[in-house]
């Protein structure tokens, strides 16, 4: 059984499909991600799924029952935006959400966990943003949930308070938690998933374990050439040329030939780069276009 | 479920009271307004005399009553003999006299207007039509201060209470905050209860606050009891709270809620008699008065400051305000949106 199910999703606004019968489930206590590029479905999939927007069509499934009174109470869900009330502080904020739920978790542990010790007192419109997501974040456990929705939680941070925020994601997910996350950043998907389903215009394109999906589409490793440092097409070489990117990209499991089949073909054989193939290359081959990022 | 209604409602007062620049427009704004009143209407202002004459017939040929010729006194219409001897009572009518039956008046005694008023009515029609019946009402005047200050109050109430938690909801719903609640275990009844009695509390205590506090320093008037007036607040109250839910219900930009607030408020404002009766005006529009709860409000808080009426002459009123109470706060609940979707 699922910890969470969602079952032929559909959303239709006028003219837009915005959810094309999505169906995935997701197993009790694993990081499940849900990526995609801006527009392609995943914050409506997400928000039907947490119950604050209804659905065309479809059902969603909590612990075998359909997702009700019992999975608000708990469930805890870190919006994409959300405004808090003016002129509360940190602590009577926390207190305040705390309140609405029967089930509660100790507000010190979650404190000491989203490191807000020292802005308790603090309005909280004066958040940074790292600050600002750590205290969404921490609403989110207030009920100490079983299931965690974390929507883009790290979009508009920078690379340092990113990996913050990715460690306390994991200690989260190392106490049992279930996480789904909403993200376009295929790096933190990554590092923090289990599994993920990618979407794309509405629709799931692939679902699985990040590195199972990429094992068994890559045999090998990524040669990758800047366009202009190419001086010709590349004939006999099977390669794949990214022009919004400005790249050419060569899989191969044997590198020394193909290094060797290309050299004469660059202007200079040191502006390569050798890499393993990532979730944006997965993206990429399926949708036939790069995150629109 | 109670817990939910007081953690919303704890959270919400203190984002009110926390926000001096509001908090402190709500307090000063009717004392500014007091006190200029106070200064402007304080002392005698008036001039003209005005009597009230009993009027059944037609016409009253005034060639017989040389008395309604009388220069500087304004002579007005009254069909309703008590309304105009309780006028009397309040100084509000300096004499009512009634030709045509029985040749009577009334004037109040401690009353320096109607003193000179029966003067000139001796002076004049005595001495064509015979002796007058005279009759004396007590009572103390009444200074537009203590007319108008239920009406400042009730102004402030309304803005109060239709912006304050209209404008407030649809701002929630607008940057997300009513989404994050719908999130959690919150029912929509529970956050609109937790609304109305957070509203309810900081508006019913700064009424009391102004009206306790422009009592003691101007002295004005209250002849009925404080917990009826009390009881006329909370109805009130909750019947502009609702009212203002229900515009809040569904609209999800600050900009139509303020146009839809202030195209009920004004209106309000104007019909519901703040700042002047409407005894002088149309039936139309004493009639349209009566759609708006602070018409009500009025009426009723007026009559127990100004003649101490009590619970029996007042609860038409009141039930008028649990309707509109019900109504709006029924609607409100059925169109209630949480997002803006």
């Amino acid at each position: 059984m699922y910890a969470l199910e969602a079952r032929n999703l559909v959303k239709s606004y006028p003219n837009v499909l915005a959810v094309d019968n999505v169906s995935f489930g997701v197993r009790e206590g694993i990081c499940f991600g849900l990526l995609g590029p801006n527009g392609a479905g995943k914050t409506t999939t997400v928000e039907i799924i947490e119950g604050v927007t209804p659905a065309t069509s479809g059902e969603v499934y909590y612990q075998g029952e359909i997702a009700g009174r019992r999975f608000r109470e708990e469930a805890g869900i870190q919006f994409q935006n959300t405004a808090l009330q003016d002129n509360l502080t940190v602590m009577e904020t926390l207190i305040m959400f705390q309140t609405l739920y029967d089930r509660q978790a100790h507000l010190d542990d979650i404190i000491e966990a989203c490191s807000l010790g020292e802005l308790l007192s603090r309005d909280n419109r004066k958040l940074s943003g790292g600050q600002r997501q750590r205290m969404l974040l921490a609403i989110a456990l207030v009920n100490k949930p079983r299931v965690v929705f974390l929507d883009e939680p790290t979009t508009g941070l920078d690379p340092q308070a990113r990996r913050n925020f990715w460690q306390l994601v994991q200690r989260i997910q190392n106490d049992g938690t279930t996480i789904i996350l909403t993200t376009h950043y295929m790096d933190e998907a990554h590092v923090l998933c289990d599994e993920i389903a990618i979407m794309d215009e509405g629709k799931i394109i692939a679902s699985g374990p990040p590195d199972e999906l990429l094992q068994e589409r890559y045999k090998g490793l990524i040669i990758e050439l800047p366009i202009d440092n190419v001086k010709d097409d590349l004939a006999g070489i099977d390669h794949q040329t990214i022009e919004d990117l400005g790249i050419v990209e060569v899989l191969t499991e044997d590198i020394p030939g193909s290094l060797a089949a290309l050299t004469p073909h660059l202007f200079d054989a040191n502006r390569i780069k050798i890499r393993q193939a990532n979730l944006e290359d997965l993206f990429l081959d399926l949708t036939g276009h790069s995150l629109r990022t | 479920m109670l817990k939910r209604i007081l953690a919303i409602f704890k959270a919400r007062n203190l984002e009110f009271i926390r926000d001096r620049g509001t908090m402190a427009w709500n307090i000063l704004l009717p004392i500014a307004l007091m006190a200029g009143l106070s200064l402007a209407f304080g002392g005698d202002g008036r001039t003209q005399y005005t009597v009230g004459v009993v009027q059944q017939a037609e016409v009253i040929d005034r060639a017989e009553h040389p008395f309604l010729e009388t220069q500087y006194i304004r002579f007005v219409t009254v069909d309703d003999v008590a309304v105009a001897m309780r006028k009397v009572a309040r100084h509000q009518l300096d004499l009512l006299v009634d030709f045509e039956e029985g040749n009577e008046y009334w004037v109040n005694p401690s009353s320096p207007k109607g003193y000179f008023v029966e003067l000139a009515l001796l002076q004049t029609d005595s001495l064509v039509n015979g002796s007058l019946q005279k009759s004396e009402i007590d009572g103390d005047a009444i200074d537009y201060v203590d007319w108008v200050l239920p009406g400042i109050l009730g102004m402030n109430m309304m803005f109060s209470c239709l912006f304050g938690v209209g404008y407030v909801v649809v701002r929630y719903r607008k940057n997300g905050f009513l989404k994050r609640l719908r999130a959690t275990p919150v029912r929509p009844l529970e956050f609109i209860i937790a609304q109305v009695a957070s509203r309810l509390m900081l508006t019913m205590t700064i009424t009391a606050i102004i009206f306790i506090g422009t009592h003691w320093a101007l002295g004005t008037r209250m002849d009925g009891s404080y917990l009826l007036l009390l009881l006329i607040g909370l109805l009130g109250a909750v019947s502009l709270v609702s009212m203002g839910l229900l515009v809040a219900s569904r609209v999800t930009s600050e900009e139509l809620a303020g146009g839809l607030l202030n195209m009920i408020n004004w209106p309000m404002m104007l019909l519901s008699g703040v700042w002047f009766s409407l005894e002088g005006a149309g039936q139309l529009v004493q009639s349209a008065a009566k759609i708006f709860p602070l018409t009500h409000i009025l009426d009723a808080a007026r009559a127990v400051i100004l003649d101490g009426a009590g619970l029996a002459d007042v609860w038409v009123s009141l039930a008028v305000l649990v309707a509109m109470s019900a109504v709006f706060l029924g609607l409100g609940a059925r169109f209630f949106r949480w997002d803006p979707a």
